[in-house]
């Protein structure tokens, strides 16, 4: 038994600015300070204030609304691409490990090639096929992270394929079913829970770089990224607008990227 | 030599599968070339002549195989939005692309191995901590953002460059470089980020072996046992770490061109597929995953080179 160690001082720091970051998000889903689309001129440009945290954009808009808003659409998309794209993998992973064989050798190939496409690229690509708006961000997305999740989990699977305890349990008449979800995948999740965080915040930047490119998330639906092209034509106007939007980006991904390090340290065994 | 052939195979091979997927992606969305060419003015018999003309008659491997000799040949079709020849259009931005991406991968090389090496000598304690969480950070930070920030605090307060105006390397090489300089600052920070962090425990890990804690026992300095075994013996994984790097920095260049209006491939990829223009995009979408594809199969033949003993025994993963 191994045993129970400290928690990592950064899985600490990462769970508690995820957990603000969220509780936030989920915030914005039911109240929002102001109308986020709503136009105001009196209060056009106006600074980071009491009345207004993050200030206004040239039409008057609450910005800390927006970014409520926009967090909550960047963070929706980044889960369900995780989800989907995670699980897909995950299963592709397990049963090509576990297995083995040719169909482990078919996928395997089609994985290099797909690696082969910077991942921003693919995704652009396969959005411009589809079509933008966020379902098939949410597709594009999805597609081009099975072959990371699947390269990880194949090799996770396929190192306990012949642990002991896999071997008794198939002596004792399990189904390769019950061996996978019950014996295999919980001695593999140290190694996939870091996975899922890294493609959390690969999926954030995917999405933001994407809707700041224009082909992701259109208007109605604001993202964080849609929200930072806007933010430029107003750059010298309203500073605040880009530097507010911009560092919940980098607080997201810095509070998921701090638990998944905390996590492989915890791991490794260096606190 | 029997490596090299097994590399040059899987090389080949994995480049013809991607640009098999490529050609036939965009030959199923694209529908009628000549219908998107010829636009309002199309009837059925110039259509029909210019189906004729591109050839669009013929079976789908058949247009494939033509496809690819325009890579060696350089005839690769007519861009549908600029009437121009694909090549022509493509190779002046790809050089701009390929000289910013440099100038980040030098950036990224020249301050992170320094900075990894001194992280790693100092692990442990309160400014390691610090160092680290500092790191994360900024590895947290997306390139066009910091593209903003740079944009506002360089172009707009100190007036360093004027962002918009990208002079171009035919008028003024200097004053290119120079704007290009930002651009590569905000893709190499986060990526320094990361070198820092792989450096770190890479380095890490061999200090903790036999033949460091000997070489140190025997009397000799941290620095040098650092520098002439250390860093040696964890130059394999670094490697392939950096043609990764390599690998994204171009494919982050798509976008921080964008930020700072540089007109390079990634400006013509947006532009291309927000006007359908297929030939275009199909090709840069080809020329990237070359890149890719290059700069892994570079990484493993120089590991070769620093360590023979991969020679023994199969691939090194």
């Amino acid at each position: 038994m191994k045993k129970r160690m400290n928690r990592s001082p950064y899985l600490t720091a990462g769970l508690i600015l995820t957990g603000v970051m969220a509780a936030l998000i989920l915030l914005g889903f039911f109240w929002t300070p102001y109308d986020p689309t709503a136009i105001s001129g009196s209060a056009k440009l106006s600074a980071p204030s009491f009345a207004h945290l993050m200030g206004t954009d040239n039409f008057g808009r609450d910005i800390f609304s927006r970014v409520l808003k926009g967090a909550g659409t960047t963070a929706v998309i980044a889960l369900s691409t995780v989800l989907l794209g995670g699980g897909i993998g995950v299963l592709v992973g397990a049963l090509t490990g576990y297995f083995g064989g040719i169909v482990d050798e078919v996928l395997m190939r089609l994985n290099d090639a797909l690696n082969a496409f910077p991942s921003v690229l693919l995704a652009l690509v396969i959005v411009s096929v589809l079509g933008s708006g966020k379902y098939n961000v949410v597709i594009a997305l999805s597609i081009v992270f099975v072959p990371s999740f699947a390269r990880v989990s194949r090799t996770a699977f396929a190192a306990l394929r012949d642990a002991n305890y896999v071997k008794s349990a198939r002596l004792m008449g399990a189904s390769s079913l019950r061996i996978l979800a019950v014996q295999i995948l919980p001695n593999t999740l140290h190694v996939l829970l870091p996975a899922f965080t890294i493609g959390f915040n690969n999926a954030v930047l995917a999405e933001a770089s994407m809707s700041y490119l224009g082909i992701g998330v259109k208007p109605p639906d604001a993202s964080l990224g849609y929200m930072l092209s806007e933010s430029q034509s107003m750059l010298s106007a309203a500073p605040w607008y880009a530097l507010c939007t911009g560092m919940t980006i980098v607080l997201l991904i810095f509070g998921v990227g701090l638990i998944g390090e905390g996590m492989n340290r915890q791991n490794k065994g260096v606190g | 030599m029997r490596y090299t052939v097994k590399k040059l195979t899987a090389f080949l091979f994995t480049m013809v599968v991607v640009s098999l997927l490529t050609f036939i992606a965009f030959d199923l969305i694209s529908g009628d070339p000549a219908q998107a060419m010829l636009g309002t003015e199309a009837t059925p018999e110039k259509l029909a002549a210019l189906r004729e003309q591109l050839g669009l008659n013929q079976p789908l491997l058949v247009r494939y195989g033509q496809w690819l000799a325009g890579f060696f040949t350089g005839n690769l079709g007519t861009s549908y939005s600029y009437k121009l020849p694909v090549g022509q259009l493509i190779a002046p931005k790809l050089g701009l692309t390929l000289c910013l991406s440099f100038l980040a991968f030098v950036l990224t090389v020249i301050v992170s191995i320094p900075l990894g090496m001194w992280s790693a000598r100092h692990a442990g304690g309160r400014a390691d901590a610090l160092f680290t969480t500092l790191n994360q950070f900024f590895m947290a930070v997306p390139p066009f953002f910091t593209g903003l920030l740079f944009t506002w605090v360089f172009s707009l307060m100190l007036g360093w460059f004027v962002h918009g105006k990208f002079p171009g390397f035919g008028q003024d090489a200097v004053g290119s470089l120079w704007y290009l300089l930002f651009p590569a600052m905000a893709l190499a920070l986060p990526r320094i980020a990361m070198t820092v962090r792989m450096l770190r425990s890479t380095i890490l890990s061999e200090m903790n072996k036999d033949y460091v804690r000997t070489a140190i026992s025997r009397g000799n300095d941290w620095g040098m046992v650092l520098r002439r075994h250390v860093l040696k013996n964890s130059l394999v994984p670094v490697v392939t770490f950096l043609a990764q790097t390599m690998a994204e920095i171009v494919a982050g260049s798509i976008v921080v061109e964008q930020v700072f209006a540089v007109p390079g491939l990634g400006r013509l990829l947006m532009a291309s597929i927000s006007n359908r223009d297929y030939p275009v995009v199909q090709v840069i979408v080809v020329i990237l995953a070359l890149w890719v594809v290059l700069a892994g199969t570079l990484a493993d033949v120089i590991n070769r080179r620093i360590d023979p003993r991969l020679n023994l025994g199969g691939d090194a993963q």
